[in-house]
């Protein structure tokens, strides 16, 4: 051969170079602010799971006698809810519907509107018309209309909370999807692979949700804290977990009658909510840095 | 311009009708038959098959839907249930008070949300913008149901300064511009507000930040012009984006108000809409969400417009 | 020169040896469409009915300017896009009847200017050359794709899990090289593909096309608006504008003498390094005209400055130059019995 490469690399010869994610890793955990908030939903999540093993009280054994107890109360260090129940317990254990309902259809949603986006936004034409037109039928509502309006119809439930948060975020994530492969779908390495003689299943499968699903991920990771207000907030109406269950929305509604006796313990439920969500809403900001995507 | 105007607008039309079979299919996804909330228990088979051609539910979907939807664009949305009044009234009269609310939060939001933003973009990466920032996505995180709750407790309960519940003295649902009234306003707006305040800012921040790091604003600076022209070019970039995104929470604003309606009892659509949950009232609902959406639909297509009318980029495209 | 050359030069195809392929009259128009229901309210005439063959083993160059429908022509080649009109035989094989596109490609691959857009960002380089084998179910797409690094002049050990925002454009537009390659094609379509490069790296990438094309019994469409480096590559140059074929022939002659007035504005806008060979053609002056509505007759007469009433009327043929058969142009100068008042002095000299 009497071509050389130019010498452009001067430094140690690497065998292996550092795959993507070993470098948004790595950026992720300079990142103390996401590390922390990652660390914290870890724990609401690790504690939820195991909240039968942690020494609990009964989260579900009322009293009579001792409504309403306040922070400190011995034997309740959280004190006691309107009915007598063990207020830490029941937040902890809350913790189990709550972040389930909050978190499940955001990846439901990303799942569906990610096939969706992608489908579109790589085939194009007339398919691209019918799933976005469509989507962009569900995107003229606001979110809480939306989700109220879904959730009521259908009734009560966590099922129904379900269906009806995944229909709300389906057309953002199918929005995102759609754009990002129809950006990478104009680039010359998807033609180069066409040329190739890849067919489309094969191109998809191996250049494209490679270089879209980061971004749309980032994406969904955004929309979980408005899922999880959305969410205590159904139960809060009372169109979501029904009672006795303990769920944070729920329990934030049982106890407004409460302000006036002990106004902290009827905040204590919203302040979880107000925790996780700012918890979900930093560490999706420091996955978008880590990972390098662009609002 | 007309043209722009024009395209939108039948861009808007088929999406309106989609909002419309939708919330026309609301009440055909709920369980059941919608009939039963009105239907007495013990109405006979005749009773059952003539309210039900009453109300038109023998006929075929479509049909219903033709309809429902052409009472609809008469203004003729049923009657409620529960109350035996036509729907149209009751949501328009709480519209109105839901607007009322949304206005209010958006005067308080959007000049604060401005500023905020500006100073951050402007002050990047210094610790006045990391507070900013901070501020903005707390503001953003909060479940504005539960920041109501606490205020509820801190100015209503244990310092008496304002009213937690209503939107006048004594409930009643008449509203007047004086001192009475207007401070049955300041809770619920102040945190309505909060959502806005917080996307306003991290969004004037983010296009501040940009433009200020663009190479025309250092041409400027190098052509030699004073700093304040510059900030004048930086907010007319700014501007049109700015005000989409304002336009675009003041919808969100009367769409998402429901949950504070409810916390505060303020008598707007969000409480309207809460109580025909609770009453399984699905005319009301329907007309209720019917009515808050296609406004929203509306705002954007207003948002829409206004922004090619002030940014002279898209009337080109 | 006669009209009777035109026929001999026209008799001569087809002779002992098969074009590789044939560009049969390829049109593609794009369609824009505007207004309130989104109608198609006009068309971009990106390639207009052109024609052309490139013959086994020679270098075709096709040089314009930006918008004249060079690239669209490559991926027309290549099956990328679909022809609104015309045919494209490849080796004898008209495609759509006798092979089918996925044939084609394994016979026709493409490199494109941007190396860092045609390279998939998160794969290996290895795993990028290795595609095409691997789709096309080879043994050992990897060890395939090994060789083929080293023939392009890139160290497998050290190159082969780089990923394509490590390398150089140099490096990056080797490895497309390799991944076009890949599946031993015949033909190598490279569109804009050292016009990205630093001059230094070029004529490094420029040396290995050559070298690769001996080696391997290539044939290149060479599409560049550099025509110092089409000269250095081609054997014969095609010039286009506005979706058209203005002017073809081997390169000395094209080089020497240009018959289309384009063409000669094209190389007086080119630098030349040598004072004794410069032209007094002055410099095309403006942008080319909309593809969308472009000018009837000679496209070129907007901007020409031989221009009569002839050219704005009659779209101009083919004809030979200089009695050399295989030296075209589209010029009513050019033809003796067209109008063109300079037509007959040519004629006379």
């Amino acid at each position: 051969m009497t071509v050389a490469a130019e010498p452009i690399i001067t430094e140690e010869v690497k065998q292996k170079s550092p795959g993507y994610w070993a470098g948004v890793m790595k950026r992720f955990m300079r990142d103390p602010v996401a590390v922390g908030c990652a660390v914290i939903i870890l724990l609401l999540i690790l504690s939820a799971i195991f909240a039968p093993y942690l020494g609990l009280n009964d989260p579900y054994k009322a009293s009579m006698i001792k409504r309403l107890k306040p922070i400190g109360f011995p034997g309740f260090p959280l004190g006691t809810d309107e009915q007598g129940r063990d207020m830490l317990a029941r937040l902890i254990y809350g913790g189990r519907l709550t972040l389930f309902v909050g978190l499940t259809p955001v990846v439901l949603a990303f799942f569906i509107g990610s096939s969706l986006g992608l489908i579109a936004g790589y085939v194009g034409g007339w398919v691209n018309t019918v799933i976005m037109r469509t989507v962009d039928i569900f995107f003229a509502f606001p979110s809480v209309l939306l989700a109220i309006a879904i959730s009521s119809a259908l009734g009560a439930g966590i099922v129904n909370s379900l269906v009806s948060l995944t229909i709300v975020f389906i057309p953002p994530i199918a929005r995102v999807a759609e754009s990002a492969t129809a950006s990478v779908r104009s680039l010359d390495y998807i033609d180069a692979a066409r040329a190739t003689g890849g067919n489309a299943l094969t191109i998809v499968r191996v250049h494209v949700i490679g270089n879209v699903l980061g971004p749309i991920f980032v994406y969904a990771t955004s929309l979980t804290s408005v899922c999880m207000i959305l969410a205590a907030g159904l139960s809060f109406l009372g169109i979501g977990v029904r009672p006795p269950e303990p769920e944070w929305g729920l329990m934030l509604n049982t106890l407004r009658t409460a302000i006036y006796v002990n106004p902290w313990i009827a905040a204590l439920p919203g302040l979880m909510i107000f925790i996780t969500s700012l918890c979900l809403n930093l560490l999706s900001d420091g996955l978008r840095s880590a990972m390098n995507v662009k609002d | 311009m007309f043209a722009y105007f024009v395209r939108r607008l039948l861009y808007v039309l088929p999406v309106a009708i989609g909002v419309s079979i939708i919330c026309f299919l609301l009440v055909h996804i709920a369980p059941g038959d919608p009939l039963t909330a009105i239907m007495p228990v013990d109405a006979t088979a005749e009773e059952q098959a003539a309210m039900r051609s009453a109300y038109g539910l023998d006929k075929p979907l479509p049909v219903q839907y033709a309809i429902w939807i052409g009472k609809a664009a008469t203004g003729d949305l049923g009657k409620s249930i529960a109350t035996g009044r036509p729907v149209a009234n009751e949501v328009f009269a709480a519209v109105k008070n839901s607007l009322l609310l949304a206005f209010a939060a958006s005067i308080i939001a959007f000049p604060i949300g401005l500023f905020l933003g500006f100073v951050a973009g402007y002050f990047r990466d210094t610790i006045f913008d990391r507070i900013v920032t901070g501020f903005a996505i707390t503001g953003v995180s909060v479940p504005n149901y539960w920041l109501g709750i606490v205020l509820v407790i801190i100015f209503s309960v244990n310092l008496s300064w304002l009213p937690s519940m209503g939107a006048g003295p004594g409930g009643s649902g008449e509203w007047a511009w004086d001192y009475a009234h207007i401070r049955h306003l300041i809770l619920p707006a102040v945190t309505l507000a909060v959502v806005p305040i917080g996307i306003v800012a991290r969004t004037v921040r983010a296009l501040v930040g940009d433009i200020f790091s663009m190479d025309f604003v250092q041409a400027l600076y190098a052509k030699g012009m004073r700093h304040s022209d510059v900030l004048k070019h930086v907010i007319r970039n700014a501007a049109p984006t700015a005000l989409s995104v304002m336009g675009l929470q003041l919808g969100y604003l009367l769409g998402g108000s429901i949950l504070i309606e409810t916390v505060f009892n303020w008598p707007g659509s969000g409480f309207l809409l809460s109580n025909a949950i609770f009453q399984r009232d699905l005319p009301l609902l329907q007309g209720t969400i019917l009515v808050l959406a296609l406004f929203f639909v509306f705002m954007n297509l207003i948002v829409d417009v206004a922004q090619a009318a002030i940014d002279p980029r898209i009337k080109r495209s | 020169m006669s009209k009777t050359d035109a026929t001999n030069s026209t008799s001569d195809r087809g002779g002992p040896r098969q074009p590789l392929i044939i560009a049969k009259n390829l049109k593609k128009h794009f369609p824009i469409r505007s207004g309130m229901l989104n109608r198609q309210t006009a068309t971009v005439h990106a390639v207009d009915g052109i024609s052309f063959d490139v013959k086994k083993g020679e270098t075709l160059g096709i040089v314009g300017e930006s918008g004249c429908g060079k690239s669209t022509t490559a991926r027309l080649l290549i099956g990328l896009i679909e022809l609104d009109d015309g045919s494209i035989i490849f080796d004898g094989d008209v495609l759509g009847s006798d092979i089918k596109l996925k044939e084609l490609r394994r016979g026709v691959q493409m490199v494109f200017q941007d190396s860092y857009a045609s390279l998939n960002p998160r794969m290996t380089i290895l795993d990028s050359i290795a595609f095409g084998p691997k789709i096309h179910d080879h043994k050992d797409p990897a060890s395939v794709a090994r060789n083929l690094m080293e023939r392009v002049g890139l160290d497998p050990e050290r190159f082969a899990m780089r990923y394509p925002h490590e390398l150089s454009g140099g490096q990056r537009q080797r490895v497309n090289i390799a991944r076009a390659l890949a599946l031993s094609p015949r033909l190598v379509i490279l569109d804009e593909a050292v016009s990205a490069l630093d001059k230094s790296v070029e004529a490094q990438v420029l040396n290995l096309l050559s070298d690769l094309r001996e080696e391997l019994d290539l044939t290149y469409v060479f599409i560049s608006h550099d025509l110092n480096v089409v000269r250095y590559i081609s054997d014969r140059v095609l010039v286009m504008y506005l979706g058209e074929v203005v002017e073809v022939g081997p390169v000395e002659a094209v080089y020497k003498e240009q018959a289309h007035p384009y063409t000669a504005s094209l190389f007086a806008a080119m630098p030349s390094m040598d004072p004794d060979n410069r032209t007094e053609e002055p410099p095309l002056a403006g942008d080319p005209p909309n593809p969308i509505d472009p000018p009837t007759g000679c496209r070129f007469h907007t901007r020409c400055r031989f221009s009569e009433s002839v050219c704005s009327k009659v779209k101009p043929k083919l004809n030979v130059i200089a009695d050399n058969p295989d030296h075209l142009a589209a010029c009513h100068i050019k033809d003796v019995g067209s109008g063109h008042s300079l037509a007959a002095q040519e004629a006379g000299e």
